[in-house]
Parts: C-alpha cells; structure tokens; sequence
C-alpha cells in the first residue's frame, strides 16, 4: 500500500488546527493529569493526512489547539491508532 | 425501605453475561422432551404426551407436579423440549455471518484464505489487542475478513475458490464455471465444521462460546410453557400462544420431511418439503424478514415470533426493560391555580388517598400517625395500612373495624402506609418530556376537585394549557428520594435552564398585561386600591411614602412593584414597547419604555414580556434569578405576579369588534392601495405575456414574475396593516396586548383590521386544485393575485367564499407540517438521547462516556454552566459597568 505524501502546504490552512506530537514524557504527564488508559482518549487514525505528515505511530499521543467560538483555545488529545474504525 | 429490603434481599449480583451459541448437544442435554406430534391436546382434552403441551415442559396448573423436578407450578422452573430436525437448517438472523465465514475460508479444506505465516502473524497481533483494544480487535476482523474474502486461491490447499452468492435470508449460491449451483444447509454446515477454532478467532468469533456449524441447526430447542403459556378463555377454550403455534407448524413440516426420507419420496418432493421447514423455522425467529412466507393466524394477522417479542416500541426491550408501568402514580386533568405557589401541585382529595407513603414511627412522630390511623383508609389524612415490624404481620385497614386499637397499639419501628398529605415531595410530568425541566419536583397541596392544579408560570417548561391537558404525579417514597428531589427537582430550581442562559419559567399572557396596566406611568392608586392589590401577595410590606401627597395620597404602580424587588436590585434594559414611535436607546427617556431600577426602586420603565417574561434571556427576572438566588426569584413569582393578576382583574382586559373598526375614510385608503398593486401586478403580468419581462438573475421568468408579485403583494399587505393601525386607537386593549408581547402581534391585527394577504403554499402563491387554474371561479392561466390565494378580506369584515377556501387551504398545510414535524423531531431526539444519555460530566471537567472515555475535555470547551450564564456569557461586562455607575452615582447624591 503506497499513498503519495499529503501535501505539507495543508499544515497551513486555516481549518486546520495546530497538531503536535507529545514527547513520551508529555504524554505521561497528561495520562496521568487525566487519570486514563491511553486508549480511553479519542483517536485518530494513522492514516490521517496531519498525522502521516508528522510522522506520528501508533501509540503517540497528538495535541491539538484549536479556536473555539465558546473557549478561547481549546486543547484537545488524540491517541494514534492503526485501524481505522468501521467506515 | 428497611422492611422489604430485610425480607427479599437479593445475595446474587450479576457479574457478566456471556452471548454465545447453543451446540447441539447442550440443546439435547438440557431438552426434557422431544416433541414429535403437531397436536397439542387429546380429544379428552388432555396434553398430547410428545406434544407441544407434554408434561415435561413443567408443571404449569394449580396442584400439579412436575414429572421432571417434581416442583409445584410456583417452584418448578420450566423445562426445555426439542425437536429433532430431519435435515439441517440455517439461522436466519446469521445469514450475513455464515456469508462472510463462507467467502473468507476455503471451500475444501476449511481454512482461512491467508498463508500460515499471516495467520500466526495476524493470531499473535489478534490476542494482544483482543485484550486491551476490544474495539479495535473488531476492527481488525473487518480487515481480516475482507482481505481473505480477495484470495481467489486457497493458500493450503490451492483449491480454486468460487465467488459466492447470498439471497437474504437463507439462500446461497456458488458461482461454478459450469453455472451457480445452490449451497444445501448439508453443504454449508460441513464447510463451517472444517474451520479450525483458530481461523474462528481471527473471524471475529470465539469458537468456544460458538462454533461455526451451530449456526446451522440439527436439533431445535423448543422453550418451556412458562414462555408460551396458553390462556383459557371465559367460553372455556384454549387459545396456544403464538410462538406454540408456529412450533406446531415447524414439527408439521419436520415430521412431513422425515417421511418422505423413509419412504424415498422423489427429490424434487424432499427438497421442497426441506425448503419449507426453512422457512417456517426462519419466520419462527423473525416473521418479518423478507423472502419469507410469514405466518399467519388462520389468513391474516401475523403470528408475533420471537424476534417480534423484542422489537419496536411494545417489545421486551423497549416497552418491559426500558420503560416498564409503574406505581404510585396518579393522571388526571390539569387546571390553572394562580393562587398557590409555583413550587405546589394542587392534588384531589381522591387521589391523595390512594397514592401512600410509608413512613416509620418514632417516638417523635407516633401521636401523628396514630391520629392517621384513627382517620382509617377512607379519611383523608389517613393511613391504609400498617406493618407491625415485631409480629411480622401486615395490616390491611380496609378490613379493619377496630382503628383505635390499632392505634394504642402502635411502637416505634412499625411502619405506616399514610395518604399524601401537604408538604410531600412528589414528581410531577407531561409528555412529550423533552428536556429535564418536563419532569419536576412539587410540594403537594391536597384539595377539593377533580383536577390538579398547578401555577399558570410553571406552564412554559412543561409546555402545559389547560385545554385538556393530562399530567402525570409520581410519589417518591424513599427518605433519599425526597430529599434529593427536594435538593435538586422542585420548581424553583429549574427556573433558569441549561438550554440557553436565561428564564424558562415567567410571565405570560394576563401576566404581561397585568404588569403593564400596573407600570405604566399614567395610573395612580390610593390606598384602598394599592390594599387591595398588593393584599394578594400575601407578603407583608411596608408602603414607602406616596409619590403624591396632595389632595390626597396616591401611589403610583411603579412603586407596588418596587415593594417586592431586592433591595440593592440594580437594573437597566429595554422594554418589549420600546421600538416605533416609543423608542429610546438612553436613560433619557421620555416615553417610559427604557427600564432603570436603582436600589431596588422602579425609577423608570414600564414591566413587560422583556422584563418578566418566560423565556426571555437578560430580563429582570433572569436578572434576579441569577444574582439573588433561586428561592428569591420564587418569592417575586409568588407574591408580585399575583398583583399583576390582581391589577388586570381590578382593571379588566378585553377586546371587542370595535378595537378593530377602521373607519371609512382608512377603508377607502386601503381600497387605493389595492387598486395600486393590482395596476402595477397586472402590468407585470401583461409584461411578462409578450416576454418583456426582465427576469431576476438566476430565475426562470416564470419564478421572476412569481417572485415579484409576491414582494409587490407583500408590500400591499404591510401598506395596509400601517394604514389600518394609523387609525386605530393606540391604546385599545388589543394594542396593549400585541405591544407589550402578551399576546399576539401586527400580523394579527392587520389580518383582524385591515386584510388577510397571500395564502401560500410551501412559501409560494397557491396554484393547485385543477389543472390550469385554483378554483372554478377563475379563468384558466389566470395569474392575477385574486386567482392564486391572495385575500384582501379581513376576519372582521369576513372572507369570500373562494377568499375562505385560499385560508382553509393554507391553514392545513399549517397542521400537516407541525404532525410531521413532531413525529420526525421525536425520533431524531430519541437517536440523540440513545447516543449521549450516558455522558457526564466529571469533577474535572472532562465530559466522560460511561466507560470512562473522554469525549470532551473541557464541557463545552469553556467548561461553563450555561444556566449559571448571561445569555451564554459568563460575564456580562455591560451590566458589570451599569452596576458600578448605579453605585457610584448613588455614592454622590
């Protein structure tokens, strides 16, 4: 299964948010600020063009800022996963 | 409470429940009986041994004993039959699993269509998530699945495999280069049977719990009486339930089957006879399926098989488990009663002795509960029975003479089923319940009458009228139980909702009235009738000094309805009246429509909807709600709204043909502008018949010229109404009702007053009825405005007749649209709710499912209460402003 490269230009557009990769430690510390399993977070699949495009594996916990109309910035976390759910 | 929890506690608890199949020999092992003969009762009426009524299904009459545990009908659990099929036969509600079994595993050898190696691979991956991923291990066996479905070659054995074919339910086919042949249940069970159990796992399917082959059944367990019973008519019959039917017609078709194969009846007969009790036992599961000849009761009604027992709205799960009939609740009619508070459900006497508590004596409450028992179960307030917790024994009073016994008998610890008395808790409903604030708490006040009888203010969250409406009470009668509804469900704490920041319960109607007549700030009362008015609160107050002295004290309304604001209340904001010729945008305001309460005094402003209004965000009762405390805003719902009620009964409100008189000379007026309109329609039209007309961009002409004449007919409709409220007077009580948002609006009034304007359909003219033309009053193609649903009629001067079928018309359209929309909103709400019923959100903020999931990570992403808002916003940093410019400017004088 080869899939071209997403084009890196849509990091920047403007409807999608800012991702980020968490360090190992970073992802503890969140796990644990939380109090859950990593797979009681959200997920997102591997095969999602942001997360091919920062290179995450499954396992990686991803942050995301984004606007929101009621809360400023929001972060929100999603844990990498390699199957992608029902279609 | 204690006394049954003592008696019937439950030592079992469920742990898990584990769905699987049923192999056949655990269905031989725990079968009692094989039934073998259709007929169920001898002619003696006794049970047919071998029958679908044999004695070994369980003891099920009074006094009988059952062959099998030998229990009476109380003890004896039911016993399992079954019925020894000839030929093997598919499940149908497994079809599609069966298929996806059969395209994923090799047609000789059984195996998964993948190499060894993948298989070990996919094993090794498959165990690991299957533990931890449970959701994700699903995901993976779709993948599995779909990929050795694509294997044309099987990988062990290199057989060719054949693409395969299903017909829902129980049908499949094998595309064979020579041509499809048809896959026998034989066929099908024997591929299923090679499967290895790990091959199984890696299908999604846990081999232990069921193999593969059981979806194909040999033997067919036929459930106890106790799960069919049969009923006794009064004339003596028997009527057998639906599933002893359907049963009855499986075993007519086995036992048909059987014979055939011992006397070598010809293939075509026996399979036929094999595709038959397929089906039969296919519609004993789901009658509904399609593809199927469903069963019938002697031609027509459908017989209700298994899978109808637990489906839709009257099925087990919806209709017994989800939602099940209850006690200790009571329905009748509701009627308005201004006069209790908003926190009380008025309830028949009749009522409130049926419906109980169970209270236990103490030494501080037996002199009460005596006297309760003394009054017996036909006297309100009295008791209906009492547990005498020492002697274990259970007193019905219904059949009790001596009360007064009774009653010198009591101890402490007894326990005492009394009436409903005043102060109880209870909870109080009316469907649809649609958002929380349906189903509140109210303290009972028991009174004469048939009719419960709630305050006119508590009506807009439940959407309540008095025009036949029926609710629903619910006692609560544990201790925990009435506390928390008390903490938690009554009225008042529920008058501002999570919905949108704001006041759901409040004015309405008379209220608004009410409140107006009283503000405006050309009515003046002496004391008698300031007495008069505010004696309904029944608060007492103290009269600040007149704001007139001489000749003689009078108070004006604005300062009654200062006596029951907060003291330090401060407030600004528009009123519903401000807009027109009454509007103001400052403090600076001549028309008293601009609302200023300064250290809890009325200074400026009349009270209307947008001051005390239900459902009106930002008002002065949102205002009061949120800032002094929910209790607060009740007392102000309970004592001043009832001097508004008072003030419209002193002044009286109503309306009467003359309010909508317009005089000649507006008539004339209005009959130039129609003839106006119609000038400039016809030449539309007249334009757009020799194709001068210049079309809108984006239009069909036929749509421009429509378009235009509806905007040129809109135009008419307002033209008029201004003309009609021009000669109106201002202040007739129709005007007061419509500005100050009681009721009805400059809609209603032009449609009263002046004309109807254009009827639509679905937003456009009306052009049905036949075929070229609305009604057989106009001619064909006529597109003039009279021709397609426009009334220049209005309700006071009556319609025409081909004016009042264009009304009728679109008046229907009017009640299609709200029953479809009920209908189709109803069950898109029950999707909603069936998704995110279990949801919370936790202490930390974090919105949770209730497997501890995060859905949210902060609820609403600004984790704010919304019903502790301004409208949505947390602050509302104009009313920070105005507070501290009232304060300040109150430091300074």
């Amino acid at each position: 299964m080869s899939i071209k490269e997403p084009d890196r230009r849509i990091l920047k557009h403007r409807l999608v948010p800012e991702h980020r990769v968490l360090s190992f430690e970073e992802a503890v510390g969140i796990l644990k600020s939380l109090g859950v399993k990593p797979w009681q977070l959200p997920q997102i699949s591997v095969n999602d063009p942001v997360v091919r495009l920062l290179g995450a594996k499954p396992g990686d916990i991803i942050e995301i800022k984004r606007r929101s109309p009621t809360g400023g910035v929001s972060i929100a976390y999603r844990l990498v996963v390699a199957f992608e759910r029902r279609a | 409470m204690s006394f049954r929890v003592e008696r019937f506690s439950e030592p079992f608890v469920i742990e898990k429940i584990i769905f699987g199949l049923l192999s056949p020999q655990e269905i031989r092992k725990m079968a009692k009986v094989t039934v073998l003969r259709s007929d169920i009762y001898e002619a003696d009426g006794s049970p047919v041994v071998g029958g679908l009524r044999d004695p070994h299904f369980g003891a099920i009459e009074p006094g009988e004993r059952c062959p099998i545990c030998g229990n009476t009908r109380e003890e004896c659990p039911g016993h399992y039959g079954k019925i020894e099929l000839a030929r093997p036969v598919l499940l149908p509600h497994l079809g599609d699993t069966i298929y996806s079994l059969l395209q994923a595993t090799c047609r000789r050898c059984g195996k998964l269509l993948l190499s060894s190696e993948r298989i070990d691979y996919l094993l090794r991956i498959y165990r690991r998530l299957k533990e931890k991923w449970p959701r994700l291990a699903e995901v993976m066996v779709n993948n599995i699945v779909k990929e050795a479905s694509d294997n044309k070659e099987c990988p062990h054995c290199r057989e060719k495999q054949f693409d395969i074919r299903y017909i829902r339910p129980i049908i499949f086919y094998e595309r064979k280069p020579e041509g499809e042949v048809r896959l026998t249940p034989i066929d099908i069970r024997d591929r299923l049977e090679k499967i290895p159990d790990d091959h199984v796992l890696l299908l999604g399917i846990n081999p232990k719990r069921a193999r593969p082959e059981w979806m194909v059944l040999t033997v067919l367990p036929v459930p106890p009486l106790a799960v069919r019973p049969s009923i006794t008519l009064e004339t003596g019959l028997r009527a057998e339930d639906d599933l002893t039917h359907a049963l009855a017609e499986i075993i007519r078709q086995n036992e048909k089957l059987k014979s055939f194969l011992t006397t070598n009846a010809p293939e075509g007969m026996i399979e036929d006879a094999w595709l038959t009790l397929q089906h039969v036992i296919a519609a004993y599961i789901d009658n509904e399926l399609p593809n199927i000849y469903q069963l019938t009761h002697r031609r027509r009604r459908p017989l209700k098989t298994l899978a109808q027992r637990l489906k839709g709205k009257e099925g087990r799960l919806r209709g017994n488990l989800s939602g099940k009939r209850v006690n200790f609740s009571a329905r009748t009619v509701i009627s308005p009663d201004p006069y209790i508070s908003i926190n009380e459900v008025g309830v028949p006497v009749e009522i409130a002795k049926i419906l109980t508590v169970q209270v236990t004596v103490t030494p501080h409450n037996i002199e009460e509960i005596k006297k309760y028992i003394l009054n017996g179960p036909h006297k309100w307030p009295g008791a209906t029975f009492v547990y005498k917790i020492r002697q274990d024994r259970k007193i019905d009073l219904r059949y009790q003479k001596n009360y007064r016994q009774l009653a010198e008998e009591l101890e402490p610890g007894d326990i005492v089923e009394r009436h409903l008395i005043n102060g109880d808790i209870v909870l109080f409903n009316r469907q649809p319940t649609l958002h929380r604030m349906s189903i509140m708490g109210h303290i009972v006040r028991v009174m004469p009458g048939k009719t419960f009888r709630i305050n006119l203010l508590v009506c807009p969250p439940y959407n309540a009228d008095f025009d036949g409406d029926e609710m629903n009470l619910h006692v609560l009668r544990l201790e925990e139980a009435q506390s928390e509804a008390r903490e938690l469900l009554l009225v008042e704490k529920h008058i501002l909702t999570p919905r949108y920041g704001g006041p759901i319960i409040g004015g309405r109607q008379d209220y608004i009235s009410g409140a107006y007549l009283l503000t405006m700030k050309t009515e003046f009362y002496n004391l008698d009738e300031v007495s008069k008015l505010v004696s309904r609160s029944e608060k007492p107050v103290h009269l600040p000094e007149p704001a007139i002295l001489k000749p003689k004290p009078l108070w004006t309304g604005k300062q009654i309805a200062s006596l029951f604001l907060p003291e330090d209340l401060n407030f600004i904001g528009k009123s519903k009246v401000n807009s027109g010729l009454l509007k103001c945008d400052n403090e600076d305001c001549l028309n008293d429509s601009y609302i200023v309460v300064r250290s809890g005094k009325l200074l400026m402003g009349v009270l209307d909807k947008n001051a005390i209004g239900a459902e009106q965000p930002n008002n002065l009762l949102h205002i009061i709600a949120l800032e002094y405390g929910e209790s607060k805003a009740r007392e102000l719902l309970d004592s001043l709204f009832r001097v508004f009620i008072r003030t419209l009964e002193v002044k009286g409100l109503t309306i009467a043909l003359n309010d909508i008189e317009v005089p000649v000379d507006a008539m004339r007026e209005i009959e130039e502008l129609i003839a106006e309109a119609k000038r400039e329609i016809e030449e539309l039209i007249r334009r757009y018949n020799e194709g001068s007309l210049e079309p809108i961009p984006g239009r069909t002409l036929e749509e421009s010229l429509e378009l235009m004449i509806i905007e040129r007919l809109q135009k008419l409709r307002s033209n008029a109404g201004e003309v009609a409220i021009k000669y109106l007077n201002p202040f007739n009580d129709i005007f007061i009702m419509s500005k100050t948002g009681a009721r009805g609006s400059d809609v209603n009034i032009t449609q009263m007053a002046s004309m109807l304007g254009q009827q639509t359909i679905r937003g456009k003219r009306i052009t049905r009825g036949f075929r070229t033309r609305t009604l057989p009053h106009f001619r064909e193609g006529d597109l003039s405005p009279e021709a397609r649903g426009f009334i220049k009629g209005n309700f006071r001067n009556g319609l025409r007749p081909t004016e009042l079928f264009f009304h009728a018309v679109a008046g229907r359209e009017g009640l299609v649209d709200t029953a479809v929309k009920t209908s189709q909103s109803g069950y898109m709400q029950r999707r909603l709710i069936n998704a995110l019923q279990d949801l919370v959100v936790s202490y930390d903020g974090t919105v949770r499912d209730s497997w501890n999931n995060i859905v949210q990570f902060k609820y609403g992403e600004d984790g704010v209460d919304p019903s502790r808002t301004y409208h949505g916003k947390p602050v509302d940093i104009n009313r920070v402003i105005d507070i501290i410019r009232a304060r300040s400017s109150e430091g300074e004088s």
